[in-house]
C-alpha cells in the first residue's frame, strides 16, 4: 500500500467530513425556510391555500446557510477530485477499475452535476438531495466496496473503459440530481416553500437534466455494444448488466414522452424519472453485487 | 364476415371500457364499421399514450431476463434451474422465462411497440415535409399577449428590414408583411426526431439480419494444435436460419504459444493480468502463414470473421504403454477448469490398449489437499503441477455407435481399479499387469468464439445516426419570433418583439434579447 493510495484515501474521508457539515447546513437552510412559513400559515386557515401564494423568500440566516453549503460542497468536490486523481495516478490508469473506485468517481460526478448547475442557477434548495446520495455512495465505497486492487483484468483492458464508463458515471451523476428534482416536484406542495420553486419549474429542471443525460447514456449503451463485440464477440447478448441498462433507458425514454403526454406531464412524469434512477442503481449496484454477470470483476 | 364483425364490436366494447377507465370521459363512439373498427384500432395502436404503455410493458417484459438463467446464455444453468424446481420448473419453461428475448410475448410487445412508432412516425414525417416548405404563420395582432415578450424604440425607420435581414443571414425562416416579420427556425428538431424513430427501424433490421446470417462457434485448441473453419471441427456452432454452414469461410489457423498471467499481490491474488494466443493465420487451407496475435479485447479479423479468444485451461500429456511396452496413447488432453484456480477435471481414453483404459483425472495447477475437500488447486499459475488420476479398465464403449463427450468416460461396462497421484515425470504401473501411464508435463489450450455477424454494421450505422438525430430533437429548440414596428409618440419606431416555443420548456428570451439588440442598432448575437 503506497502513499499515494493512502493519501487518496485520507481525500474520500475529508471530503465525508466536509459534505457532512454541508448537509448540516443545507439542513439549516431548509428548516429556516420552514420557520419563514409559521406566521404565514398563522394568518391563512387553510394550508392548501397557502401553496398557491408566491414562496416566500427565505430568511437571511437560511440563506447564510445555503450558500455555507455550497462554499463546502465545492471544498468537498475539490477533495474528492484529489482523491481519484491520486487514485488514478497510484492505478496508473482511469479511476474506475472497480467498484470501490467507480463509486468514489460516481460521487464526484454527483456533486459535480449539482455544482454545475449551481453556477447556472440558485439551487441551495437542491443541496441535501446532491449531498445525501453522495455520502451514502462514499460510505458505502470506504466500508463495504473498498479493495486495494490496482491491476486490472484483461476483459478491462481497452481504451472502451475510459469512453463507455466515463459516460455512464456521468449519466449516473445527472440522473442522481433529476430523480431528486423530481421527488422535490411531487413533494413540492407538502414541503415549506421557502426558496423552493414551484412544481412546474421543478419538472422543467428534471427534463432539462434527463434531456442531456439521455443522449449520453444512449451514447454509454452504444459504446458498451461496441466494446462487447469486441471483447466477447457479440454486441448484444441480454447480459443482466445490458439487460438494466435496456430497461433504464426504455424508462427514460418512457419519461421523455410522458413530458408530451397529455395526462402524463405531471407528477406521473417525476415517477417515471424516479423509476429510470431505481433502474440504473439496480444495474449499478444489484447487478454487480447479486447478480452472475460478465460485468462482475475482481475486487467487486 | 358476420363473425368477424361480431368479433370486432365485442372487441371494440371492450376496449371502449379501458379507454372509459383510463381517460374517465370518452365521446361515445359513433356506430363504426369493421372498416372503422380498424382505423379506430390504428389510432389507439399508434396515439402517444400507448406507446408509452408499450414502453412500459417492454421495461418490465425485459426483467425475468436477468433474474432467471436464459438458454442463450447458460443452458446448462437452465437445466439445473429447473432439476431443482420440479413444480414451477417446467411451468415457467413453458411461459417461455427461460428463453426470454426468444419468446412470443416479448416479441409481441416490441413488434406493437414498432407498428406503434411506424404509425406514428409517417403522418409526422408527411406534416413535417408540408412544414419544412410552408411559411411561418402571419404576425398575431397582439404580440404582448406571447410568452415571450419585449419592446423598444428607435429613430431608423429602416429597422425592420434590417432585423429580417439578420434574421435571414441567421438562418431563420422568414416571411414578411407590411410593418411585420414573422421567422421561425429550429425545425431540425423534428427531423432529429423522425430520423432517430426511422433509425430505431433500422437498428431492427441489422440485429434481424445478424439473427438470419449470421452464426457463432466455439472450438478448443492446444497449444500445437490447429484449427480450420469447418462446420466438424467446432465444439459447439449455432447459426441462423438462413447462415451457410456448409459454405464457411475456408480460412484455418495454428495456436503456436499461448500465454497467460496472474497477480500474485495480496489485494487481488489469481486474478489474470495477462492472456494472449500467437497463432499462425493462413486464409485458405493451400495460402501461407502469418503470425497473428489475439487477446482479449483484441480479436482477430480474416474474411469477415472474427475471433476472439474467450477461455484458456491445461491440456496434461500422458503416454500410455500396453503390458507389452507398446506406446498405445501419447498425447495432450484438454482438461476442462471447475474454479478460479483453475481445478481442472477431464479423461483420458485409451482405445487400442487390451484390455481398454481408461482414467479419470483432475489437474491441479498449485495443488494443495484439504481434508475432506478433495483435490483442490490454490492458485491459478502451474506452480506445482498435479495430477490426480482414477484408473478404470474394461470396455469404454465406442464402439457401439452412440457419439461419447469426450471430456467423460462411461464406465457401465469398466471396472475401477486404483488411485494415483502424479508429479511431471511420475510413472505409474497399472496394477494387475504391466501397463504403464507417464505423466509428461502440461500444455495449455485456448478457447476461440469465431463469430460472424453481417447485421453489425446496419446496427451500428443506424445507432450512431439515432443518437445524433436524438440530439438534434433534444438541443434544438423550434421556435416562433414576430416583429412589429409601429411609429411611435415622438416620431421614432416603436419595435415589439414576441416569440413562441414551440416545443415544451423552450427558453426564447435569448432570440427576443438578439432580436432587440439588432432592433438598437447592433448585430444580434445568438
Amino acid at each position: 500500500m503506497s502513499s499515494l493510495a493512502e493519501l487518496s484515501n485520507m481525500m474520500v474521508y475529508a471530503t465525508m467530513l466536509a459534505l457532512t457539515f454541508a448537509m448540516v447546513a443545507f439542513a439549516m437552510s431548509f428548516a429556516a425556510a420552514r420557520n419563514v412559513r409559521t406566521p404565514v400559515a398563522a394568518n391563512v386557515a387553510a394550508g392548501d391555500v397557502l401553496v398557491a401564494q408566491a414562496p416566500p423568500e427565505p430568511s437571511t440566516r437560511g440563506r447564510t446557510a445555503g450558500n455555507v453549503g455550497i462554499a463546502l460542497t465545492w471544498v468537498a468536490f475539490a477533495l474528492l477530485a484529489v482523491g481519484v486523481v491520486l487514485r488514478g495516478i497510484w492505478a496508473g490508469r482511469v479511476p474506475w477499475g472497480n467498484m470501490y473506485e467507480y463509486s468514489l468517481t460516481s460521487a464526484l460526478a454527483i456533486l459535480g452535476v449539482y455544482l454545475f448547475l449551481s453556477l447556472r442557477r440558485d439551487v441551495r434548495w437542491l443541496g441535501l438531495f446532491a449531498v445525501i446520495p453522495t455520502l451514502l455512495t462514499l460510505g458505502l465505497a470506504v466500508t463495504v466496496l473498498y479493495t486495494e486492487a490496482a491491476q486490472l483484468v484483461p476483459a478491462l483492458k481497452s481504451y472502451w473503459l475510459i469512453i463507455h464508463v466515463s459516460a455512464a458515471i456521468i449519466c449516473g451523476g445527472a440522473f442522481t440530481i433529476a430523480a431528486g428534482t423530481a421527488l422535490l416536484s411531487i413533494m413540492r406542495n407538502r414541503l415549506p416553500a421557502g426558496g423552493l420553486p414551484d412544481s412546474e419549474r421543478l419538472r422543467t429542471i428534471t427534463y432539462r437534466i434527463v434531456a442531456f443525460s439521455f443522449p449520453l447514456w444512449t451514447f454509454a449503451v452504444i459504446a458498451g455494444a461496441i466494446w462487447a463485440e469486441n471483447a466477447w464477440g457479440r454486441y448484444w447478448g441480454w447480459d443482466p448488466k445490458e439487460t438494466w441498462a435496456f430497461i433504464t433507458w426504455v424508462i427514460y425514454a418512457a419519461y421523455l414522452h410522458a413530458r408530451s403526454t397529455a395526462g402524463w406531464r405531471g407528477n406521473a412524469s417525476s415517477w417515471i424519472a424516479i423509476a429510470g434512477w431505481v433502474s440504473f442503481l439496480i444495474n449499478y449496484f444489484g447487478v454487480n453485487l447479486f447478480v452472475n454477470s460478465l460485468h462482475s470483476y475482481a475486487g467487486v | 364476415m358476420d363473425a368477424i364483425h361480431n368479433l370486432a364490436a365485442r372487441g371494440h366494447s371492450r376496449f371502449r371500457n379501458g379507454a372509459v377507465m383510463a381517460s374517465t370521459k370518452t365521446a361515445v363512439a359513433p356506430d363504426i364499421g369493421t372498416v372503422g373498427f380498424l382505423r379506430w384500432m390504428w389510432r389507439q395502436l399508434t396515439s402517444m399514450r400507448t406507446a408509452l404503455i408499450l414502453l412500459f410493458l417492454l421495461a418490465v417484459a425485459s426483467i425475468p431476463g436477468s433474474i432467471f438463467p436464459q438458454r442463450g446464455i447458460d443452458p446448462i444453468l437452465v437445466d439445473a434451474w429447473i432439476a431443482d424446481a420440479p413444480t414451477m420448473g417446467p411451468i415457467l419453461d413453458t411461459l417461455g422465462f427461460f428463453d426470454v428475448y426468444t419468446a412470443p410475448w416479448f416479441a409481441a410487445v416490441y413488434i406493437l411497440l414498432f407498428l406503434s412508432l411506424i404509425g406514428c412516425v409517417l403522418p409526422r414525417t408527411k406534416q413535417h415535409w408540408d412544414a419544412m416548405r410552408s411559411q411561418p404563420p402571419d404576425a398575431p395582432k397582439n404580440l404582448a399577449r406571447l410568452p415571450g415578450y419585449a419592446e423598444t424604440t428607435t429613430t431608423d425607420p429602416d429597422v425592420l428590414a434590417r432585423v429580417e435581414r439578420v434574421l435571414l443571414s441567421q438562418r431563420w425562416r422568414v416571411k414578411s408583411g407590411v410593418g411585420w416579420v414573422a421567422a421561425e427556425k429550429g425545425y431540425a428538431r423534428e427531423t432529429g426526431n423522425l430520423v432517430f424513430h426511422l433509425a430505431l427501424i433500422f437498428i431492427l433490421v441489422g440485429v434481424a439480419i445478424g439473427a438470419l446470417f449470421g452464426w457463432r462457434g466455439n472450438v478448443i485448441v492446444k497449444e500445437g494444435g490447429g484449427f480450420s473453419n469447418t462446420l466438424t471441427q467446432y465444439d459447439a456452432w449455432g447459426g441462423g436460419r438462413l447462415a451457410s454452414a456448409d459454405r464457411l469461410a475456408p480460412f484455418g489457423f495454428t495456436l503456436d504459444a499461448f500465454r497467460a498471467e496472474f497477480d500474485r499481490r495480496e489485494a487481488q491474488f489469481g486474478a489474470p493480468s495477462l492472456f494472449e494466443a500467437d497463432v499462425l493465420v493462413r486464409s485458405d487451407p493451400t495460402s501461407a502463414d502469418a503470425p497473428a496475435r489475439i487477446e482479449v479485447n483484441a480479436p482477430l479479423t480474416v474474411d469477415g470473421v472474427k475471433v476472439f479468444l474467450v477461455g484458456h485451461g491445461y491440456a496434461p500429456k500422458f503416454q500410455v504403454r500396453d503390458s507389452g511396452g507398446q506406446v498405445v496413447f501419447d498425447d495432450a488432453v484438454a482438461f476442462l477448469p471447475q474454479d478460479g484456480n483453475f481445478t481442472s477435471t477431464g479423461v483420458i481414453k485409451v482405445p487400442d490398449a487390451i484390455p481398454q483404459v481408461g482414467f479419470e483425472g483432475a489437474f491441479l495447477p498449485t495443488a494443495v489437499l484439504i481434508e475432506g475437500a478433495g483435490p483442490q488447486s490454490a492458485f491459478p499459475a502451474p506452480d506445482d503441477p498435479t495430477v490426480f488420476l482414477t484408473a478404470w479398465v474394461g470396455d469404454l464403449g465406442l464402439d457401439g455407435g452412440v457419439p461419447q463427450s469426450i471430456y467423460r468416460l462411461v464406465t457401465d461396462q469398466m471396472e475401477q481399479v486404483d488411485v494415483q497421484i502424479m508429479r511431471p515425470g511420475d510413472v505409474w504401473r497399472l496394477p494387475g499387469g504391466d501397463a504403464t501411464i507417464a505423466f509428461t508435463g502440461f500444455d495449455r489450450w485456448a478457447s476461440f468464439q469465431i463469430a460472424y455477424d453481417p447485421g453489425k454494421e446496419i446496427a451500428l450505422a443506424a445507432s450512431v445516426i439515432a443518437t445524433l438525430g436524438l440530439m438534434a430533437s433534444l438541443f434544438i429548440r423550434r421556435r416562433r419570433l414576430w416583429v412589429r414596428v409601429a411609429p411611435g409618440p415622438d416620431g421614432d419606431t416603436v419595435v415589439q418583439v414576441g416569440a413562441l416555443g414551440r416545443s415544451a420548456a423552450v427558453d426564447v428570451q435569448p432570440d427576443i434579447d438578439a432580436t432587440i439588440d439588432v432592433a438598437q442598432g447592433g448585430e444580434g448575437r445568438e
